[in-house]
């Protein structure tokens, strides 16, 4: 996140002092207890333990840090103070819908419609993938073909819809060609449609993986016996297959969810910067310097991604599935 | 003392220490260590992509023999470095409104204009705010309120000329909207259009904020519902005005895209998207360059002009100081200026220019005549057929036009907050 990066510095040199602790104490034990059981998975977890702690509990606290600082448009001073947030919620509570609200509904809507879509359109693949492909090669050949949209870049990935989309686009030729359409379809590009249209193609390989890795571990003789219990292919589907699935589709929600939720490249690009979304308001403050408004935003949008992630795990318990 | 006698020793061993010549015996004091005293300087040169072309580089090497290293950001970041990052480069291509955000953090310095040979050759269109005896348009942050600094290491502008320059000029030009005329077939005279029903759906204007607004208090102010005092720095009330103007416009679907960079506003021109938007000059080139028809149109209200020059932070000192320096003067005595004017920007130093461009190109480029031949980019493409003239007139008709400068305002921070609720409308 780009709001942090003037911590940088302080967030190495914090890091330098960081490992050192931890990492005497470890040393201390083991030569204690050379062959203590308590040790090993202390070790074995430290140097994760310290990644996450240095790259990612570290920047959070930073950012959560500034958000309380105050600025002007050339400095930053620390400070504890809420104007962020107070200024972030202004006009909210005063009725009517405030910038911050519109701007998280708009998000938050363009994250259902993702998922909407990406969440059916996963799980047919995956389905597919998993019980119809017979042989682990064409499974293997047909998995790569999933990942080749990843073999260019995102960017240009989305820039590659705007001429089949555009006003004079080939879609429209096409349309205005056979009669389908007198005047030209605005709303192909440039539009919710379009956003949305982008997220699918882009994040749907997301959904695939997650939900094919629960269809794999699925016993097939729990179908023989639905089956065998006289059950028609849509009830086995929805009271066999579709439970058991259940924390595949959710860790490809979680996915999707909270790669939509922070993103701003292709809500800009193909919602032609008219579309709003946290990350473009979180990017247009910190590309003004506003880095304790840019760091409240992050803070709040945190806060939402990961209630929504809370709320998933309550209806599927992730961790007991894997 | 030691450290003198050090650097004494290195330039000994300099192949290029008499180029440098006199300049860098008054920096000695500064010099960098001996151990960077060999071989020639590389500048590292952040900036927009406006003054960063392959051609200068290879001239400069050739002419100097200093390296350049580029390194193109947009302009936002150039704002970004320039204050969190000052010692990550030697030397920064920076619009005046950018200056502004800068200087208060004391991490650029102020150049000394007697180490400019051509300091008094500057066009009085940017440090008197003059052309042919016409005043301009000073709404904005016009480059002459804060050419000057009041010493070196100074925090703030001088209210009069100074010895002591913020940022050279190189180039700046007029910006107004681009039209696509075969798509449009009336003719455009008011900015007030830009905002005119009739073009719902295909307008544009870009998501540069401070830029943004101001293009649009032209169009508000075209449109008679209100007169700003400065344009370029509003107040809470007249932001709010104006946004509201924008978001009424947004709401009823006039805008088809905003854009944010070059590649945007050709693309959204070019494919018949946008007919009316605000516009770079070389964007409009572009777009004609692609066969399709595109106009600068100049407009009665007048054009919002920005300006952009060099500047250095206080890091770069020593043998680097004095190849900026060396930079800078090579960049105002011609070769480059030819090279800017050519692409339809406008150099600092004229004089120096003409002599570096062909008779018909600086009367197609800069007095308006149709061009007697085929008017080429400096990589030698075809810009204009012969017989074309140039949108907008002569250099007395454009600069002289100006209305506004690109600024940035005192409630830049509120101005923000209403932008992103704007995009969010």
């Amino acid at each position: 996140m780009s709001s942090s990066r003037p911590d940088a510095g302080g967030a190495a040199v914090l890091g330098a002092a960081a490992p050192s602790a931890p990492a005497a104490r470890a040393g201390a034990r083991t030569r204690r207890r050379p062959s203590g059981p308590g040790a090993a998975p202390y070790l074995q977890a430290a140097p994760l333990a310290l990644v996450l702690l240095l790259f990612l509990v570290l920047p959070l606290l930073v950012t959560a840090a500034v958000s309380l600082w105050d600025y002007t448009e050339f400095t930053l001073v620390p400070d504890a103070t809420l104007r962020n947030y107070r200024e972030m919620f202004e006009g909210c509570l005063s009725g009517g819908a405030c910038g911050t609200l519109r701007t998280y509904l708009s998000t938050l809507r363009l994250c259902a419609l993702t998922l909407a879509v990406t969440l059916p359109l996963g799980f047919a693949v995956a389905y597919f993938l998993a019980f119809h492909v017979r042989s682990d090669g064409a499974r293997t050949a047909l998995f790569l073909v999933c990942t080749a949209p990843f073999l260019t870049s995102n960017v240009i990935r989305m820039i590659s819809w705007i001429p089949l989309l555009g006003r004079e686009g080939v879609v429209n030729r096409t349309l205005l060609g056979v009669g389908a359409v007198e005047r030209p379809l605005d709303w192909l590009l440039y539009s919710e449609f379009a956003v949305v249209l982008a997220f699918v193609h882009l994040y749907t390989l997301f959904v695939v993986v997650p939900v094919f890795n629960s269809l794999m571990r699925i016993d097939l003789r729990l179908i023989e016996a639905a089956r065998d219990a006289g059950a028609s292919s849509p009830q086995i589907l929805l009271h066999v297959v579709l439970p058991l699935a259940k924390p595949g589709l959710a860790i490809g929600a979680i996915f999707v969810g909270t790669l939509v939720m922070g993103d701003f490249v292709t809500v800009g690009v193909m919602g032609g910067q008219q579309i709003a979304s946290v990350g473009k308001a979180i990017q247009t403050h910190a590309a003004y310097l506003q880095f304790p408004a840019a760091a409240a935003q992050s803070v709040v949008l945190l806060a939402v991604v990961l209630m929504m992630i809370a709320a998933l795990t309550r209806l599927v318990d992730v961790r007991r599935e894997l | 003392m030691a450290d003198r006698m050090v650097v004494e020793a290195g330039r000994g061993v300099t192949r290029r220490g008499a180029l440098l010549g006199g300049a860098a015996a008054a920096a000695g004091a500064l010099a960098a260590p001996a151990v960077h005293a060999q071989g020639p300087v590389t500048l590292r040169f952040v900036g927009t992509a406006v003054n960063q072309h392959q051609g200068i580089k290879d001239k400069v090497k050739e002419d100097l023999g200093v390296n350049l290293e580029y390194i193109a950001v947009t302009s936002d970041d150039v704002v970004r470095r320039a204050v969190t990052q000052p010692n990550s480069f030697d030397l920064m291509d920076l619009e005046f409104w950018m200056a502004r955000r800068v200087v208060p953090t004391g991490n650029l310095v102020g150049l000394d204009t007697k180490r400019i040979k051509l300091a008094d050759e500057i066009t009085p269109a940017l440090t008197r705010g003059e052309v042919g005896g016409r005043k301009l348009g000073s709404q904005g942050l016009a480059p002459w309120k804060i050419l000057y600094m009041e010493g070196r290491e100074a925090k703030g502008f001088a209210a009069k000329q100074t010895e002591w320059m913020t940022i050279i000029p190189t180039v700046y030009n007029a910006d107004t909207l681009g039209i696509r005329p075969d798509r449009i077939s009336r003719p455009i005279e008011s900015w007030a259009e830009l905002l005119n029903p009739e073009f719902r759906g295909r307008a544009s204007i870009l998501n540069v904020p401070a830029i943004g607004i101001m293009d649009a208090a032209m169009a508000v102010e075209a449109s008679g519902r209100h007169k700003y005092a400065d344009k370029g720095n509003m107040t809470r009330q007249e932001i709010d005005l104006t946004m509201a103007a924008l978001t009424e416009a947004k709401r009823a679907g006039q805008f088809r895209a905003f854009w944010r960079d070059f590649n945007e506003s050709v693309n959204l021109m070019a494919s018949g998207e946008v007919v009316i938007q605000s516009m770079w000059s070389p964007a409009v080139t572009k777009v004609r360059s692609m066969g399709v028809p595109c106009v600068y149109q100049p407009l009665k209200e007048g054009y919002r002009a920005w300006a952009q020059g060099m500047g250095v932070p206080k890091t770069t000192t020593g043998r680097r100081l004095d190849a900026a320096y060396e930079f800078i003067n090579w960049f105002l005595s011609g070769w480059a200026g030819a090279f800017l004017n050519r692409q339809g920007y406008y150099s600092a130093v004229l004089s120096t220019a003409q002599k570096h461009m062909e008779p018909y190109e600086w009367a197609f480029w800069m007095e308006g005549k149709p061009a007697e031949r085929d008017i080429r980019a400096p990589d030698g493409t075809v810009m204009e057929k012969a017989g074309a003239v140039r949108d907008g007139g002569s250099f007395e008709q454009r600069m002289g036009s100006v209305a506004c400068w690109n600024a940035v305002m005192d409630e830049n921070d509120y101005m923000v907050r209403r932008w992103n609720e704007f995009i969010a409308a």
